[in-house]
């Protein structure tokens, strides 16, 4: 054989086992929930049938759906410009030489190595009516009781207050690697030109840090759309579904209601704007936007 | 740690007035935290009173071991990060040398289709994988948990990254002297990767040890459930369960990681901003 042919071989081994696992657990349940979406939840009496668009056309006219989009929606724009706002004054506190700033660091990121089912438990108890820490905090200045997680015009801020503790450091360390990597120079150039600091950050830092923005903002998007975890503990979706994301909604249409094809065309919609995330990223990260 | 934009490092009264609106973010970001160790360690009457001279007890961690268990959940989920870490070192470290340094018919394709995983993720597809693991008949078992995310295209995307800086000549001196292809990756791309490992690993435990819904889906057994699953369990049952055994349960829950980031801090950080950044 030839070096060629050894190659092939060789190659086509060593992907095997990672290629036939990845057939078996993406690449396949993503095209037979594709498929499934078309057809009707087989019954004991009754078998699954062919209906078209049908899930499909239920869907639009399910209330709850759309409110769990709505929600996620909300739930993304809460969440997203708040976290990655909090990162970068984060990155930029424990970048300048602050007092204890190695614990600081510290402080930030810890909420990232936790389990989300542990903390939002303990976040459950900040939020219960009266005997929560936030009641008794608030309680001092006069405030009354108030059920934050029960009351729907409150439960998804405090399901959004969770979110943005847990992700802020995790995003702190990118840009934190990012700002390390700005020459020095370029701060004593505009030093010398007599630019204020806040100048300094506008035309300067801020720019640089754009790629990382970026990069930040997709891996946010795409865990405002996966993370339901603490809404499993703190609200399952309540009250009145005020706190219902899609994949939430997902999981009680699939392993609540067992209606497995109502929750294939469901989760088409997520896998439909996970893919617009993830081209985004291709195409604007991979262009590599620097403005040098 | 280098000291950057000296010339705008805060000075006088800026310094500590932005020392001090930082250690204020600092002591909210651990509130929960430090709120979890304070409940854990003293009686109920004392969960939402903070008196100084509180007694200090174990008792919470006595009754939540007692009321649960909880050394079944942590030898599941060790089971579980051990299982699906060396499965997804193995399969990862061999189609990334794959991808890196071998030239073949559809390896564009196959890289693509690897790729996909990073959009498509296991989280997302739950549906559909658990009929999988009802035809396979392996609902409620640790492998079932495991099996989605064994073959991780993050960690072959990495690995592949690292093994294309390998020098060629390093690879070329491997096999004059004989080495084969496998030989050549255990003598030389895997010592070479050893930080990118290393970073992997770190993630991939704390992922998956953290990780709630799918092993909430496909689990249903005290012998298969990991810590995660097993504490919500927990915490949900309307047995009046008081707040503070749940703290402590939830501490024991989260102590493991929490231990080795803060022995391992500097690690712990590098290893999630390479694996970020890839």
């Amino acid at each position: 054989m030839t070096r060629r042919g050894i190659d092939a071989v060789h190659g086509w081994l060593l992907l095997l086992p990672a290629m036939a696992l990845l057939a078996l657990f993406t690449h396949w349940p993503a095209l037979a929930t594709f498929l499934d979406s078309f057809w009707s939840t087989p019954r004991p009496r009754r078998p699954a049938l062919f209906v078209g668009l049908g899930n499909y056309k239920s869907m639009l006219a399910d209330a709850v759906f759309w409110q769990s989009v709505v929600n996620n929606l909300w739930f993304a724009l809460g969440t997203i410009p708040l976290s990655i706002a909090l990162a970068l004054l984060m990155a930029l506190w424990v970048n300048d030489r602050i007092a204890g700033r190695a614990a600081v660091r510290m402080a930030y990121f810890t909420p990232t190595v936790l389990p989300m089912i542990a903390v939002a438990n303990i976040w459950l108890f900040f939020y219960t009516p009266q005997y929560g820490l936030l009641d008794q905090v608030l309680s001092l200045f006069g405030a009354r009781a108030h059920n934050w997680l029960g009351t729907p015009e409150t439960a998804l801020v405090c399901v959004i207050a969770v979110t943005i503790w847990k992700e802020a450091g995790f995003f702190m360390i990118f840009y934190l690697a990012a700002l390390q990597q700005i020459s020095p120079v370029l701060g004593e150039a505009a030093a010398l030109e007599g630019a204020s600091r806040l100048t300094f950050f506008r035309r300067v830092q801020f720019p640089l840090l754009m790629p990382t923005t970026l990069f930040v903002l997709v891996n946010a998007v795409i865990n405002a759309f996966r993370t339901v975890d603490h809404i499993i503990v703190m609200t399952r979706g309540g009250p009145d579904n005020a706190t219902t994301l899609l994949l939430y909604y997902v999981y009680e249409v699939g392993f609540k209601y067992w209606d497995s094809t109502y929750a294939a065309a469901l989760t088409m919609v997520l896998l439909a704007l996970l893919a617009t995330a993830a081209l985004t990223q291709y195409l604007v990260l991979e262009r590599r936007i620097h403005y040098r | 740690m280098r000291v950057q934009s000296i010339a705008y490092a805060p000075h006088g009264p800026w310094r500590l007035l932005e020392s001090a609106a930082a250690w204020l973010l600092a002591i909210l970001w651990l509130l929960p935290l430090l709120y979890a160790i304070w409940s854990a360690f003293h009686p109920a009457e004392y969960s939402a009173r903070f008196v100084p001279l509180a007694p200090v007890t174990l008792d919470n961690f006595a009754r939540a071991l007692s009321a649960a268990p909880f050394a079944r959940y942590f030898l599941n989920t060790f089971a579980l990060v051990t299982l699906i870490l060396s499965c997804q070192l193995v399969l990862c470290t061999l189609a990334a040398y794959a991808f890196a340094r071998f030239e073949f018919a559809g390896r564009e394709l196959a890289f693509a289709l690897v790729l996909v995983q990073l959009m498509i993720m296991p989280d997302v597809l739950i549906v559909e994988n658990y009929r999988t693991m009802t035809r396979l008949g392996i609902v409620d078992s640790i492998p079932a948990i495991a099996l989605p995310y064994i073959a991780s295209a993050f960690g072959v995307f990495l690995l592949r990254q690292t093994f294309k800086t390998v020098p060629r000549e390093l690879d070329e001196a491997a096999r004059v002297e004989g080495a084969g292809a496998l030989q050549v990756l255990w003598r030389v791309y895997v010592p070479l990767g050893r930080p990118v490992y290393i970073a992997y690993a770190l993630v991939s435990v704390s992922y998956h040890w953290n990780n709630f819904l799918w092993p909430l889906i496909v689990t249903n057994s005290v012998e298969a459930r990991p810590l995660t699953v097993g504490l919500q369990v927990f915490a949900s049952t309307d047995q009046g369960v008081d707040w503070s055994v749940i703290c402590a349960a939830t501490l024991m829950t989260s102590a493991p990681l929490l231990l080795a980031f803060l022995l391992f801090q500097r690690q712990f950080v590098q290893s999630f901003m390479r694996a970020g950044i890839r």
